[in-house]
């Protein structure tokens, strides 16, 4: 019994060729799974066609996927986060539908095999592959053209980072269609998760897509905190960096540090479940425990990684539409810091049910609330941005207003989840979804779409139409308190969170509004896709020649839009906070001579084979195929290998090409004078 | 008019949290809204200047004061940053005090408000085990249990010892009080009283697997008298809740009826939490005392078998010992183990300070008044014996 070095339920099918992989694994007996795939299978055929018809598969290789070009994987980055977002609120609405009529008897539409998958994946592809992708996204476009610098420090890493988590994303989409997904909840508490409740491979799916996710978020971490440390314009010390950059700084900390835990708690799992190790299992001495307090050393600190950017967006927007410097910045700078520091000391909030000690309890709440000092100090900072200023109420600052009187509600319910004895009331109630949906939605989700809006004429060179946006703004924001304050009430009625069917019929109505919200939310990604689709067909109309269209402050707005490749022909030099703002006012031109060969970075499909090898990998170990995996990781390493004996890395930008496009940039300028 | 649906919306809802029947939660939910109020001290004043700022410096309402550059005020920092400060001074303190008062592990001191606990009450012992998925309860002062339905007398203190079989629960009755995770290999405590006789629901409050949304039970509240009775009628049963029995029906199994135990297996909870209700198991406590005294080294690899729980699944624990621990195993332990009894963490809880008027600051005399020190407050009068140092 002890001497089985690998596990395997006994009456589990294997085969060496193919592991546990058979036909069994295809969910055929699943009718919402075939329509499902056959739409994707459709839509993924037609999509290859058009692409090869099209005959862009060339470019797309050469210009976007072996891009180490900053702005590029940032663009893919949120595109990325876009196309899992469409997914994760895909599984919201099944989830919605099953509780808005499982009512009486009913076991609504979905088995608990089905939707106890549903309710995993949307928690764990809304948080790792469509937050985590838009704020790495959001960092990896602005940070560079923040600080004046001509890209990231590691451009390769950059690449191969973003397809690390696109593998990762691929991984948890093939579970969809290949097998099956995790039935544990988001974060797959054992023992539950462990190989005696949970031995499908939906947990070995979890693992390996979070893996591999993993490598590429940890290493982006450390290539942007390298950025900003290392090539900040001149003049630009550490208080005079703009705000986004500063939190950027911060969530890259908190990456660097929270993410290997992440890395390590699941390792930790997969030996118990590979090798049949006991960290976490209930004999042997395992502790399963151990696994709740290490996943949320990572866990917490990571919704700070998620928020901290968006309220360096919002700081942005704040001051560029209110048309004033920013309220208390040395303050703000402080109030991040010591959020990136607190952010350690909270974990425990996330179980105080589980026995603690009234003084460990006691500590962790209290730690919890003192976090909610610098948070605080933050709103009151955009506050009084907003006194007498001339606000513009254009798309990004509605975004911000939404967010701050939405967030505000989400603090304060969470505060009140941070007192222990109110938490073992409401601990997984509904009112807790409602708190961090609150807080994630009205926080996170608004903070992207307000960059979205504000950073999108610099990625693309025109605005985005701000009808469609108006509608999907308003749809946003009703829909959002339509779907959860419904579960803020229904917490407070003692409803549990994960059910699938209920016994109280008094309860239907509640869960039919938050479906009507739900399907309010579904209009407003709907317009939202609307806005990018017209803004595109229309874009003549929109085009940004300034380069400066809101009237910015920082350094990403006195170049062009889009910017040129090399970002800027002379690196900036910084005087003051906010330095484009700075130069406006003290007239500075722009260099219209002098000009010199750039020295850039070149593009490399290494990333990409490296992510695909790593992803064969991750699914060879899903499947038990052993020989696979060894193939696929020893391919892995030699293509590591490889790629450090190629020396073609870098090119000159000629002169002359930078001339021209000076030149041009020059032309544009003029006619936008003109044109005013 | 409008608003009529709502009123009946709201009123049809049973606010159970907010209005709960057993004490400790009832201070649960006080708190609940003692916090909210204060925090909407601050979060009102915010979003209130929030929509007001938004409409008087709107960009065309030219009339509004511009102050492009004015960005600090130290005046105004110390105010954002002192006043969320002092509003957490405030959550701080309440919450320190109300998680040591309202700690499910510390006995309950009072049944009600201004009501202390009598004297003479003897708690009502109850052990809920969470099985795959469905909840078992037995009472070891009645000899009996039951699955599905709690039946507690009403002021009373119960004294709840709680673990499960397989996976991590929370066994939540929102009428009675806060929950507390259910987990296997490991026992939690909850303390609370039932004051209002009456039908409620309990149920996990932590997903377990595909079973979780019908692992609910029913709450019974009655009069000792009434509790007696049912309790005298639970005894006169068949049923009888042995290991075998217990092994039975913690197997998965979903929608459970109500079922009654006329007798119990003394010391089946703490086998249940000690891993070892299989016949032929190591309980956890053996191992401990073994590793204690630093294990069996190589020896050890033979006690594998008896210590397997639901390593490889709960049924082939059973295939990989069939016949259970043999003569020489058994002496391996009993040479080590001078209890050889499953460990018990019954003793182990935190007593209700007499009283708390001390923390209330009621009763303590206004400061300049020549009050004397109040009832039931022992100040120690200063003295002159010399201090540690």
């Amino acid at each position: 019994m002890s001497g089985t070095p690998i596990m395997t339920a006994p009456d589990q099918h294997w085969s060496f060729l193919l592991g546990k992989l058979s036909l069994d694994a295809l969910p055929l007996h699943e009718p919402i799974l075939v329509a499902t795939f056959a739409a994707v299978a459709l839509g993924g055929t037609a999509l290859v066609g058009a692409l090869t018809y099209f005959k862009v598969w060339g470019y797309l290789w050469r210009e976007w996927f072996t891009s180490v070009d900053h702005k590029k994987i940032g663009i893919m980055y949120m595109v990325l986060g876009l196309v899992m977002f469409l997914r994760g609120f895909a599984d919201a609405v099944m989830m919605r539908i099953q509780q808005a009529i499982a009512f009486n008897g009913s076991e609504g539409y979905l088995t608990a095999h089905h939707y106890d998958q549903v309710f995993t994946a949307h928690g764990v592809i809304m948080i790792f592959f469509v937050a985590m992708p838009f704020v790495t996204g959001l960092m990896n476009y602005v940070v560079p053209l923040q600080i004046g610098a001509r890209d990231v420090s590691f451009p390769f890493l950059n690449n191969f980072s973003f397809w690390m988590t696109t593998v990762g994303a691929a991984l948890v989409m093939a579970s969809l269609f290949v097998g099956e997904f995790a039935q544990t909840g988001w974060l797959a508490y054992p023992p539950l998760s462990g190989l005696s409740y949970s031995p499908g491979v939906g947990v070995d799916y979890y693992i390996w897509a979070l893996q591999i996710a993993g490598v590429g978020t940890t290493l982006s971490g450390i290539n942007l905190i390298a950025t900003i440390l290392k090539l900040r314009a001149p003049g630009m010390n550490m208080m005079k960096m703009p705000i986004f950059t500063w939190t950027s700084l911060c969530t890259n900390v908190l990456i660097v540090a929270s993410f290997p835990v992440l890395t390590a708690v699941l390792a930790l799992l997969t030996l118990d479940r590979y090798v049949g190790t006991n960290f976490f299992t209930n004999d042997f001495g395992g502790s399963p425990m151990m696994y709740v307090n290490l996943i949320w050393i990572w866990g917490h600190p990571e919704v700070y990684i998620l928020v901290l950017p968006v309220f360096g967006v919002f700081s942005e927007v704040t001051a560029t539409f209110c048309g004033k410097k920013l309220f208390g910045y040395s303050s703000m700078v402080y109030a991040t810091v010591v959020i990136t520091i607190l952010s350690y000391v909270v974990w425990l909030h996330h179980f105080f049910t589980m026995g603690s000690g009234a003084s460990v309890n006691s500590f962790f709440g209290i730690t919890t609330m003192v976090i909610s000092i610098p948070t605080g100090a933050k709103l009151f900072n955009w506050l009084f941005t907003m006194y007498r200023a001339r606000i513009r109420f254009d798309l990004p600052m509605m975004w911000t207003l939404a967010f701050m009187l939405t967030f505000t509600i989400g603090g304060m319910t969470g505060v009140l989840l941070a007192v222990p004895p109110a938490d073992f009331v409401l601990h997984n109630s509904l009112f807790l979804i409602a708190h961090f949906h609150n807080v994630i939605i009205g926080g996170v989700v608004f903070g992207v779409f307000a960059a979205i809006n504000y950073w999108w004429p610099k990625a693309f060179g025109f605005k985005l139409e701000p009808f469609w946006g108006k509608v999907s703004f308003w749809c946003w924001v009703v829909g959002f308190w339509m779907a959860f304050t419904p579960l803020y009430a229904m917490g407070l009625m003692g409803v549990t969170r994960r059910m699938r069917v209920f016994d109280d019929p008094s309860l239907q109505i509640w869960f039919v509004i938050a479906g009507i919200g739900a399907a309010l939310i579904a209009c407003g990604i709907a317009t939202m896709l609307l806005q990018y689709a017209v803004s595109i067909i229309r874009r003549d109309q929109n085009r940004d020649l300034t380069g400066d269209p809101w009237n910015g402050r920082t350094l990403e707005w006195s170049t062009s839009s889009p910017p040129p490749e090399y970002n800027f022909a002379f690196t900036p030099i910084v005087h003051d906070l906010d330095a484009w703002a700075d130069m406006k006012r003290a007239g500075v031109g722009r260099p219209e001579e002098g000009f010199r060969p750039i020295h850039m970075p070149r593009n490399t499909g290494a990333g990409v084979v490296l992510a695909g090898l790593s992803g064969i990998c991750g699914f060879a170990l899903i499947w038990h195929i052993w020989w696979l995996a060894a193939v696929s990781f020893a391919a892995v390493l030699a293509t590591a290998i490889v790629h450090t004996f190629n020396s073609k890395r870098d090119f000159h930008i000629p002169a002359d090409h930078v001339v021209e496009t000076e030149r041009a940039r020059g032309q544009q300028l003029a006619l936008a004078t003109g044109a005013a | 008019m409008a608003l009529l649906p709502l009123t009946a919306l709201l009123g049809g809802c049973d606010w159970i949290v907010l209005n709960p029947a057993g004490d400790v939660a009832r201070q649960q939910a006080d708190l609940v809204v003692i916090s909210t109020w204060l925090m909407l001290l601050i979060i009102v004043p915010v979003m209130g200047l929030t929509v007001f700022f938004a409409w008087k410096y709107r960009a065309a309402n030219t009339e509004a004061q511009y102050e492009p550059e004015w960005s600090h005020s130290t005046q105004l920092e110390l105010v954002i940053w002192s006043a969320p400060l002092l509003i957490i001074i405030a959550l701080g303190a309440l919450t320190w005090v109300a998680t040591h008062m309202l700690d499910p592990y510390r006995t309950i001191n009072r049944i009600g408000h201004a009501r202390p606990v009598p004297a003479t009450a003897q708690p009502l012992d109850v052990q809920v085990v969470a099985l795959n998925w469905k909840w078992l309860f037995i009472y070891p002062q009645q000899g009996i249990a039951t699955v599905n339905e709690l039946v507690v007398p009403t002021d009373r203190p119960l004294r709840f010892r709680i673990t499960s079989s397989a996976v991590m629960n929370s066994f939540y009755a929102p009428a009675l009080a806060g929950q507390i995770y259910a987990m296997p290999g490991m026992e939690t405590k909850l303390h609370a009283v039932l004051n209002q006789p009456g039908r409620y629901e309990g149920f996990s409050a932590n997903y377990s697997g595909a079973g979780f949304s019908h692992m609910r039970f029913a709450i019974r509240g009655m009069d000792e008298a009434g509790f007696d009775r049912w309790a005298a009628a639970v005894r006169k049963g068949a049923a009888s809740l042995d290991r075998t029995a217990y092994l039975t029906l913690e197997k998965p199994s979903e929608k459970e009826p109500i079922r009654h135990y006329a007798s119990v297996t003394p010391d089946l909870f703490d086998a249940v939490v000690n891993l070892c209700v299989r016949p032929g198991k190591m309980c956890m406590s053996q191992m401990m005392a073994l590793d204690a005294r630093g294990g069996m080294g190589n020896a050890g690899r033979w006690n594998l078998a008896a210590l397997s729980y639901d390593k490889f699944g709960h049924e082939e624990v059973s295939a990989v010992t069939p016949g259970g621990l043999t003569q020489a195993d058994q002496v391996f332990i009993k040479a080590y183990c001078t209890n050889n009894r499953p460990m018990s963490a019954a003793g182990m809880e935190t007593q209700a300070p007499a009283d708390t008027s001390i923390l209330q600051g009621a009763g303590l005399p206004i400061p300049g008044s020549p009050g004397a020190a109040p009832p039931g407050l022992s100040v120690p009068a200063p003295t002159t014996e010399p201090t540690a140092f």
